[in-house]
């Protein structure tokens, strides 16, 4: 069976990313849950994982210097591009980006290049069947191969289950987690929230997610708040051949069902409740 | 001590950052504003003047002389991120993965690689004779936002108090608008996932050594998790800016609330004196 994956994006944080998604993997059946928002994952906080296992998460590698063989050379420092090493050769780890040239250029072998446990990656058992997801240390880089390692780990999850889709809850921004997030995926929802900052963020969101050449579909969220430039965004779907699944006025359920560590759909059975189980059944008409 | 770089950063996106950025900005003497979220910018929208590109920013990318290329795979081998590949007779490069290390042009036994710009983004100037603004925009499809962040960090003016508004989340382009600052204010909201990001954000500035405080912003949606939090942790509490509808319809139509609700500017202007009495 062919396993079908959507991922929800918004380009600004703080639209309902992960409330409307959450609510979208409660209601779905036969899926796997994926937070893909390895640097700030909130998910967990509404489904309540049991850990079933763990993997540490390597990273880049990163440079180690043995004091006692470096001869002053400078050739580290003239060569890395990422302000690493001081002239005067001392290295600063957590400005080193793995690349490994200076291990390279050091006549003296005194760099190496060594692993860095830079996150850890679970596959989870929840109320709504297996859940994939991770935990990037802080401060860490390769957030996008962390992305990628977690989306492997949900596609080998669907397959020993049987699971047919994989619902991913993406980060914020258009950089390499959101790239990362998106590629090969079926279908892109961008969540538009209708202030000027989210306009402008989500158009990059749907710039992305077409760069990619993945179809995108669009739901507005808070559409209430300024009815002004909703209908822009109307106009601009329209436009442009997007198809607006639905819109969801503010609503204060969503802060009180997260106070209650429960979906919205869960919690109530209010108007936006309603709002995100119908944008859910347009959702499907088209994965299917 | 001098307070010349204050970074406005959260973990979770959403909970106010850009918002604090710019009123803040707007009400201290002498400030400036450098929004470092390259993915996707905002403060930028709450000033009538138009941004103006001033300059382009790229990344050195290798070209391949592919006759005098011997395909001995000693680039593919070496590049940590995967951005070449030799596919039999076939030498290819995935430009969107390349850090420009520069790695694969040393190690090349024949000199078959030199260099040229991979253009990954701008970076525009705005705002007016009171409060200059400088922010990055990150090309569609690039992954790595950090180069640009680096040379918007540049742009500080040592004679002004900089605003840093910080990207989202705890990994690296939050590092870098993070790093090198003299104060940083996480922003937060009264709830679980506020509270949860918050605590990655709390680690992240810990580890980088940045003194930090914190402000709760739509106080009242929630409950008083996140102020037992800061109190057991030590962490001063900065501000608390009510949850109020008329902030959210002033942002919603990107009008600063200083400027829609000025009695907002005692509060904003107190967050700078908070910090000074801090540190």
């Amino acid at each position: 069976m062919m396993v079908k994956e959507i991922t929800i994006i918004s380009g600004k944080g703080g639209c309902g990313k992960t409330t409307i998604a959450a609510s979208f993997m409660a209601l779905a059946k036969n899926l796997v849950i994926v937070d893909a928002d390895v640097d700030a994952a909130d998910v967990h906080l509404l489904m309540q994982p049991q850990i079933k296992s763990k993997e540490i998460f390597n990273g880049l590698n990163v440079a180690k210097k043995n004091d006692e063989l470096c001869i002053n050379c400078g050739k580290c420092y003239e060569n890395c591009r990422y302000g690493a090493f001081d002239p005067d050769n001392t290295l600063h780890p957590e400005k080193c980006e793995g690349c490994a040239v200076c291990e390279m250029v050091c006549p003296v072998n005194a760099i190496q290049m060594v692993k860095r446990n830079a996150g850890e990656a679970y596959i989870s058992d929840t109320r709504f069947g297996p859940m994939v997801h991770a935990k990037l240390h802080a401060g860490e880089e390769a957030s996008g191969k962390l992305v990628a390692l977690v989306r492997q780990n949900a596609k080998n999850v669907a397959k020993e289950t049987g699971k047919d889709l994989i619902i991913i809850d993406g980060p914020p921004g258009i950089g390499c987690t959101v790239i990362a997030s998106l590629t090969g995926v079926n279908l892109v929802l961008v969540v538009i929230e209708p202030s000027l900052s989210g306009i402008h963020d989500s158009m990059r969101a749907i710039k992305v997610a077409r760069h990619f050449n993945i179809p995108v579909l669009v739901c507005i969220n808070k559409y209430d708040i300024n009815e002004e430039n909703t209908k822009n965004i109307l106009k601009f779907c329209d436009d442009e051949g997007i198809e607006v699944v639905g819109k969801i006025a503010y609503d204060d359920t969503a802060t009180k069902a997260m106070m209650d560590e429960k979906t919205v759909v869960e919690y109530s059975d209010g108007p936006m409740s309603q709002a995100i189980k119908e944008i859910w059944q347009q959702i499907e008409k088209v994965l299917i | 001590m001098k307070l010349k770089k204050i970074t406005i950063a959260s973990g979770k996106g959403g909970t106010g950052k850009t918002t604090i950025a710019v009123n803040l900005a707007m009400s201290i003497d002498n400030a400036m504003l450098i929004d470092c979220d390259v993915e996707g910018p905002n403060s930028h929208i709450f000033f009538k003047e138009p941004m103006i590109k001033l300059k382009d920013v790229s990344i050195p990318a290798p070209v391949f002389d592919l006759d005098i290329c011997t395909l001995c795979e000693k680039c593919a081998d070496f590049c940590q991120y995967n951005a070449i590949s030799i596919l039999g007779e076939k030498l290819l490069f995935f430009e969107e993965l390349c850090h420009g290390c520069g790695g694969c042009k040393i190690i090349c036994p024949v000199n078959a690689i030199t260099e040229k710009d991979h253009h990954i983004g701008i970076i525009e100037k705005g705002g007016n004779k009171k409060l200059a603004i400088y922010h990055g925009l990150l090309n569609i499809g690039e992954p790595f936002g950090v180069p640009i962040i680096r040379e918007l960090k540049g742009f500080a003016d040592d004679s002004k108090t900089t605003i840093f508004d910080s990207p989202p989340g705890t990994a690296c382009p939050a590092v870098e608008a993070i790093r090198d600052s003299d104060y940083c204010i996480l922003v937060t909201e009264p709830t679980p996932f506020g509270l949860h990001d918050l605590t990655l954000s709390v680690d992240v500035v810990r580890e980088i050594g940045t003194p930090f405080g914190v402000v709760i912003n739509r106080d009242g949606i929630g409950d008083d998790r996140v102020e037992k939090y800061c109190k057991e942790q030590n962490i001063p509490l900065l501000a608390k800016i009510p949850n109020d509808i008329n902030i959210a319809r002033l942002y919603s139509k990107g009008i600063p609330i200083v400027e829609g609700m000025p009695e907002y500017k005692t509060m904003f202007a107190g967050i700078y004196k908070s910090i000074m009495e801090l540190i």
